[in-house]
């Protein structure tokens, strides 16, 4: 599915500069090492991390999109950012194992 | 044969918001140039993690990728305290970064595996007190 038809199960746009992106996979994780070496290209990233660095994490490991779950917040300047690099990022407002099950029957 | 191409950049040390510039600079031009989206990858991430080991560790450096058409390499070199045990850096999940450093999401003691996992040639001279010179080469 492209990252661009999330918005019809839940999952609220933040910035979506490049809706056409196919999701192939998942990923959940916080920890950005972790994410850059174990995430696969075209991954939907969910993630409760919102600061600045997840923009770059998101480009440079090239995920499809990143989800953040339980609701969490992000500042003005993030956006901006991830606007600027091509990155989409959605808010859903439940856990990260609600947004990979809805996910999984998706895919 | 055409001639190799070389990018240098000044890792600012202070800025840790703004770490990562480097890499994803290094990500444009690898674009430009028509490279694999899978070596583009490992390029980058690699220097990604080097960059923001030097923005936590060594207060900054200085990164240099050269392109040829056999490889990629990526030298990295900082002033820093040095690395005391390359070996247990190298451990997975063995880190010496702060809490607050952690609260970002890094720190996790991922960087220089990460770097090994993505590159075909790494090598790490390090002496306490002094500085760390890090090579990473990834084959085309």
């Amino acid at each position: 599915m492209t990252v661009e038809a999330l918005t019809e199960y839940g999952f609220e746009p933040l910035c979506v500069p490049d809706p056409d992106r196919e999701i192939t996979g998942v990923y959940i994780g916080d920890l950005l090492s972790w994410v850059m070496g174990r995430a696969k290209s075209g991954d939907a990233w969910l993630t409760i991390m919102s600061n600045i660095n997840i923009v770059a994490v998101a480009s440079l490991a090239d995920t499809s999109c990143i989800i953040l779950a339980e609701g969490v917040t992000i500042e003005s300047d993030v956006i901006k950012t991830a606007d600027a690099k091509d990155i989409n990022i959605f808010s859903f407002s439940g856990s990260c194992y609600d947004a990979a099950v809805l996910l999984s029957g998706l895919l | 044969m055409s001639e190799e191409l070389k990018f240098h950049f000044v890792v600012d040390g202070d800025d840790f918001t703004s770490a990562g510039k480097a890499s994803v600079q290094v990500k444009k031009n690898l674009r430009q140039l028509g490279l694999s989206p899978e070596t583009i990858r490992r390029v980058s991430i690699a220097m990604y993690e080097g960059e923001i080991n030097m923005v936590i560790h060594a207060g900054g450096g200085v990164a240099d990728v050269t392109v040829t058409e056999e490889y990629i390499e990526i030298l990295l070199s900082d002033k820093g305290p040095g690395i005391k045990d390359i070996e247990q850096a190298m451990q997975e999940g063995f880190s010496t970064a702060s809490d607050n450093i952690r609260s970002l999401g890094f720190g996790a003691g991922m960087g220089l595996p990460n770097m090994k996992r993505y590159t075909d040639y790494m090598d790490i001279k390090s002496t306490v007190g002094v500085g760390t010179d890090i090579t990473m080469r990834v084959n085309i």
